[in-house]
């Protein structure tokens, strides 16, 4: 593992794509890796692509690597597929739409399957970033799974985030429902050459246009502040417009524009202090995820079985409550000692 | 916790645009629990190789129907050496002449499906394969 390790740092193919799957496959070699490789992370500008399924996310994603390989950034891709609720399986497509990348050694493309995560992520797609990242990726971009309207996930793991639609993507409704659309710094209206992606960008602008009450607005002359959702609290030193973009991926339309207004992004981030914003909000979700985890390994391992299970079949015939066994487990651990 | 999911690479090289077969056989080892990473079509002895390295995949399959077989195969195995990776098995399904599968599994396939092989055939051989040889 520790050659393993070295071999990353110095950017060799073969040992990422094998510590990847050490660290997809046991959360033992994911914690020793990362907790080596660590301190070379950090460099990477991570960027967020999601959407519906069938937006064409994969063949932008192609495009975008492409334009930005010109300026000769190494670009590592992290493509996430679901896994099959029923049997674990999974068919990872993504690389069909990226076969324009091949051959170049300054790309590296992994596919992921979401192995029963439901923020449009994999567990371990975080760990897999940082060590692209410490293994000297410039630009790290991850395709979520077709997402819909509440798989998120991508948001704190993204520096930039992006969210592609296509044409026909349903009435002003869906653009005002929670979800999706509000972790957006872009929004991509792809395949721009079908009919309909007026009346789609439309939509996405009046959208954004009722989003821009939030913050401070102008009232009557006077200015006064309304309430505002954490993420726009963090925005609000230097508001971010979020620009609506018109692609056609399939011939790389718009994509050098989606590029430049990413990189802006990126810059807009690091000049209004954003950049580390984000980063204390990504670890502070990481670090609790982490914690629960440890909890509930804790309390497993202290806690034997039989009692646990004991508990539970008191709760299934109402003689406690859900509540009240968890009070007892937490006695049980007696973390004083 | 560990996890032994067994991903598999399913490819087309060559030029024929025939790729029913290959997602059959994709979608029922994803049915049997496999992680299936599909290429599509026209793929080079390459950018096989590379999809490979990059995936860390247990196994290779190769979908052929154009009778390039004998030409594109050992290319892969060449490749597959140059990248240190001759311990990635690959198997061959498609249209093979008979004569063709000894010379093949000469080179190193591991086993050749010919049309009409039940995809519990194709599923059991590469559990055997993939299990049966890697103890990491």
């Amino acid at each position: 593992m520790n050659a393993l390790i070295e071999q990353v740092r110095i950017g060799r193919r073969r040992a990422i794509a094998q510590l990847i799957t050490q660290i997809e496959n046991n959360d033992t070699a994911a914690r020793s890796a990362i907790k080596a490789l660590y301190s070379d992370t950090g460099k990477a500008h991570i960027i967020g692509i999601t959407g519906p399924p069938g937006t064409g996310k994969s063949t932008l994603v192609n495009g975008i690597a492409k334009v930005i390989r010109k300026s000769d950034l190494r670009v590592g891709i992290i493509a996430v597929d679901p896994s099959s609720p029923f049997t674990g399986g999974a068919l990872l497509g993504d690389r069909v739409r990226m076969r324009d990348l091949s051959g170049d050694v300054g790309i590296f493309i992994r596919s992921m399957a979401s192995r029963g995560s439901l923020g449009g992520l994999a567990r371990m797609t975080g760990n897999v970033v940082k060590l692209l990242d410490a293994a000297g990726y410039e630009v790290i971009l991850v395709e979520t799974v077709g997402a819909g309207q509440a798989e998120v996930d991508i948001a704190s793991t993204a520096h930039t985030t992006m969210v592609v639609e296509a044409p026909g993507m349903g009435d002003e409704i869906q653009t005002i429902k929670a979800g999706i659309l509000e972790i957006a710094d872009l929004l991509v209206v792809n395949k721009a050459d079908r009919p309909g992606s007026d009346r789609t960008v439309k939509a996405l602008k009046a959208m954004l246009q009722m989003g821009q009450s939030r913050g401070y607005v102008d009232h009557h002359g006077k200015k006064i502040s309304v309430k505002m959702s954490e993420k726009d609290r963090s925005d609000s030193s230097e508001h971010w417009q979020v620009p609506v973009l018109d692609t056609v991926a399939t011939d790389g339309k718009g994509i050098e524009e989606l590029v430049e207004v990413t990189f802006a992004h990126k810059t807009h981030l690091q000049k209004s202090g954003q950049w580390f914003q984000r980063e204390k909000a990504r670890c502070r979700q990481e670090i609790g995820q982490l914690l629960q985890t440890r909890y509930l390994a804790e309390i497993r391992a202290r806690v034997p079985t039989t009692e646990r299970e004991k508990l539970i079949v008191a709760v299934a015939e109402r003689r406690i409550d859900p509540y009240s066994a968890v009070d007892e487990l937490f006695a049980q651990t007696n973390y004083r000692d | 916790m560990e996890e032994r999911i067994i991903r598999v690479l399913i490819a087309k090289p060559g030029l024929d645009g025939h790729d029913r077969g290959a997602k059959v056989v994709a979608r029922a080892l994803r049915d049997a629990g496999m992680e299936v990473i599909y290429t599509g079509l026209r793929q080079t002895p390459e950018m096989i190789v590379e999809a490979a390295l990059q995936e860390d995949v247990n196994i290779i399959g190769l979908s052929v129907l154009s009778g390039a077989h004998m030409a594109l195969t050992p290319r892969i195995f060449e490749l597959l050496r140059l990248n240190d990776m001759e311990d990635v098995p690959v198997f061959i399904g498609g249209i093979i002449p008979n004569e063709d599968v000894p010379i093949l599994k000469e080179m190193g396939v591991v086993e050749v499906f010919g049309p009409g092989t039940s995809t519990e055939i194709i599923i059991d051989s590469i559990k055997d394969t993939v299990l049966g040889e890697r103890t990491d």
